[in-house]
């Protein structure tokens, strides 16, 4: 079926009319192909964006829907969105059919897990589509030209927020509820305690890891039983930190948000929090399927370039905790700050990074974090 | 949809036997007919109240699911795993148990699979070997699995229903507790996965069809299945004991074994389903397995009253439902909980208008029905 956009019809907000406008064109095409030709050079830029959950889940997804409502804005570009795919083969249908039936040029599979299978398999049959994959899978010479990978230094935003609840915490204790084991959520544990000790070395940071992405029973259950071991500032690393913000504002203790801010759920405990800020990499994206420009394949980076910020502090952060971040994070902006410094212990007493090596944050042996750092209570399983 | 129309165009010329049973037929659909009309006024509903244009929904949900081959193609899709696991729940229905539990069948059974297809991947077997040995592999896990569960419920009187459930979540545990550990491919980072197999046996789609074997594989068991419950003598016994085990016990038949082997059946079906999810979709076992296929099965099971050839057509509305839903959220902007509030409506209709049955307004029905 040879259904195309229409030419000039900002938004098509039914079926009825869409076949009317290629009705419309292909009498026009008869008549007039050059003209045609040139008006779908104008055509809308077609955005698939592809949610694992609930785009309003205050978390995950809604960092990614705040960056399709950004270039939602942006003249030629029209956004279809769908929430909730799991990562099976409903993914992969999802993205055909918005190749097929919404005439997607360039599509955002946003949850982790559509990458491999999922997305690479239908980027092989369609390689005149891009795909932008959020995560850092992407590989030269191993994933096809028509997908990619962005990314952001999150652990950046996290060693700040460690900063300022260390400054906050009246009991030393802090939790991190964390959804499971793996580099990048033992990367942002480990950040956050550091950020917290260089203010307080006597501080602790207490996890609990629930195994699932998204559980928000287990995550109240953890941030109940945190609070009741005196734990005064939460933080997580779940798909929604909804549940465990709204848990530690009811029992009245500090919360530092993830992914989105939650700053709209604890008015009063809310410090910071660590968000993404996906809207640098969708413009870059967008800019290039526009132009025709090849596929940025590999986008990744952090406070300085603008992938990731902190939301706006909270009432009950003091001047101390705002001047040390923010110098801290004036480092960050320049570039020439080191989070993982050689010397770092884990929680067993044993160096994990040889004194004198420094790891900065491209560096790719922090993508294989298997510890936790001095600092941290808890344990690794297997 | 059109099962709607063609009961009402009957030809009028035949014999008066088959008259009678063209009747009783449509007098069969009647339930059926009034849920559907049921859920369309009640979706509709909910639909312009909403602010939508329910016509318009309507039209998009023919569109999505069944408009064109593409939209075929994704409703089958989504419907291939559904049949496996809507067989997981319809086969020890009809033994009389009730099994809510496909889901930890499913993933054991992908996991079993995984694990098998790589020990012989690694000794270069080819397909011919590899594919049989997984779905076997899955086959077995799953079976074993709700096995237990119907041993529990004879041996043990624990309820089997609650069981199902529970042993569901340990198996999910257990699932998580493999990948992330003994199973694990190191080089899985932040996903854990057991190694994924090689491209060369990762199962093929169905020829001229892009849509994996799941589908053919569900249907066929389907059809088995049905034939074994409705045309074999055990199919008859597994349906009397469980439609009345005492009297099953009286004539001699053995209704522990019978209910047993009827939810190893089911677990077997899920099991499969989980064989089939890794060697066709996933490559591997891991948490994406975990996708409710197994709970989404209750629904289409009880849907299709538990008749194991019920499940292949509901299955594909639920598909072509789920694919319309993808749809209606790209075009209109409809929350992703609307199908989810259509499918509800749907399946309250059809159990209540259940009740209809039976209250027919004349002869009495022929036993067998």
């Amino acid at each position: 079926m040879n259904r195309k956009t229409p030419i000039d019809q900002p938004a098509l907000d039914g079926q009825r009319r869409q076949l009317l406008a290629a009705g419309a064109l292909s009498v026009g095409s008869l008549a007039l192909p050059g003209a045609l030709r040139s008006a779908f050079a104008q055509s809308p830029l077609v955005v698939g964006v592809i949610y694992v959950g609930p785009r309003g889940d205050f978390g995950y997804n809604q960092a990614q829907a705040q960056a399709a409502a950004a270039i939602k804005k942006l003249p030629g570009v029209k956004v279809v969105e769908e929430e909730n795919v799991p990562e099976t083969a409903a993914v992969q249908k999802t993205m055909e059919a918005m190749i097929n039936q919404d005439k997607a040029t360039l599509i955002f599979p946003t949850s982790f897990g559509y990458f491999d299978p999922h997305m690479l398999k239908v980027a092989e049959k369609y390689p005149k589509v891009r795909f932008a994959h959020c995560g850092g899978l992407w590989t030269e010479g191993k994933h096809p030209k028509n997908t990619g990978s962005y990314f952001g230094y999150i652990d950046e935003c996290q060693y700040l927020a460690g900063i300022v609840a260390g400054y906050t915490s009246k009991t030393k204790k802090l939790g991190f509820i964390a959804a499971k084991p793996i580099p990048q959520v033992l990367r942002n544990i480990n950040a956050f305690t550091m950020g917290a000790r260089s203010v307080d070395p006597t501080i602790t940071t207490r996890v609990i890891f629930t195994g699932e992405w998204s559980m928000p029973v287990k995550e109240a259950e953890a941030a109940t039983s945190l609070i009741d071991q005196g734990v005064d500032v939460l933080t997580c690393h779940v798909d929604s930190p909804k549940v465990i913000v709204e848990t530690a504002e009811k029992r009245g203790i500090y919360a530092s948000g993830y992914h989105a801010s939650q700053a709209a759920l604890a008015p009063k405990g809310y410090l910071t929090g660590a968000e993404w800020d996906w809207a640098t990499p969708y413009n870059i994206h967008v800019k290039a399927a526009q132009t025709g420009a090849p596929m940025p394949n590999f986008l990744r980076g952090g406070l300085k370039d603008g992938y990731v910020k902190m939301s706006p502090y909270g009432k009950p952060v003091g001047a101390a905790a705002r001047a040390k971040a923010d110098e801290v994070k004036a480092a960050m902006m320049k570039g020439t700050y080191v989070i993982f410094k050689g010397g770092l212990k884990d929680n067993k007493g044993s160096v994990v990074i040889p004194v004198g090596t420094n790891l900065e944050q491209f560096n790719p042996e922090l993508e294989k974090m298997g510890y936790l750092v001095e600092g941290v209570i808890g344990s690794l399983p297997g | 949809m059109s099962t709607v129309s063609a009961a009402g165009s009957l030809p009028v010329a035949a014999a008066p036997a088959q008259l009678e049973r063209l009747r009783g037929f449509a007098k069969s659909l009647v339930p059926a007919v009034a849920a559907l009309g049921l859920t369309i006024a009640l979706f509709s509903l909910a639909v312009a109240l909403a602010g939508f244009d329910p016509l318009q929904v309507w039209s998009l949900i023919a569109q999505g699911g069944f408009g064109d081959a593409f939209a075929w193609q994704n409703t089958l899709q989504r419907a291939a795993p559904l049949l496996l696991t809507g067989l997981a729940v319809a086969l020890p229905a009809q033994a009389g148990r009730v099994i809510i539990g496909a889901e930890g069948a499913l993933v054991l059974g992908g996991l079993a699979a995984s694990a098998l297809g790589n020990v012989l991947a690694d000794r270069h077997a080819g397909p011919g070997l590899v594919w049989p040995a997984m779905g076997l592999a899955g086959v077995l896990a799953g079976g074993v699995w709700i096995g237990i569960v119907g041993w529990l419920r004879e041996k043990r009187e624990v309820n089997e229903t609650i069981a199902s459930l529970l042993m569901s979540f340990i198996a999910i545990a257990l699932f998580n507790q493999c990948v992330e550990t003994v199973l694990r491919d190191p080089a899985s980072l932040n996903k854990p996965s057991t190694r994924p197999l090689p491209d060369a046996l990762m199962l093929p789609s169905m020829p001229g069809l892009d849509v994996h074997w799941g589908l053919g594989l569900g249907i066929v068991v389907a059809l088995v299945a049905w034939a074994v419950m409705r045309l074999t003598p055990l199919g008859m016994a597994v349906r009397v004991a469980g439609g009345n085990p005492r009297a099953a016990l009286g004539v001699g038949l053995p209704v522990g074994m019978l209910t047993i082997g009827a939810c190893a059946a089911g677990g077997a079906c899920a099991g499969l389903a989980g064989a089939v999810e890794v060697a066709a979709v996933h490559g591997a076992a891991n948490g994406s397995l975990v996708a409710g296929y197994g709970y989404s099965g209750i629904m289409i099971a009880f849907a299709a009253r538990f008749s194991p050839g019920g499940v292949i057509p509901v299955a594909i509305l639920v598909g072509g439902i789920a694919a319309s839903g993808s749809l209606l959220q790209r075009r209109l902007g409809l929350p992703d909980a609307a199908v989810t509030v259509l499918l509800g409506f749907a399946f309250v209709a059809l159990i209540g208008c259940e009740t209809l049955r039976g209250r027919s307004f004349t002869s009495r029905r022929a036993p067998h029905g």
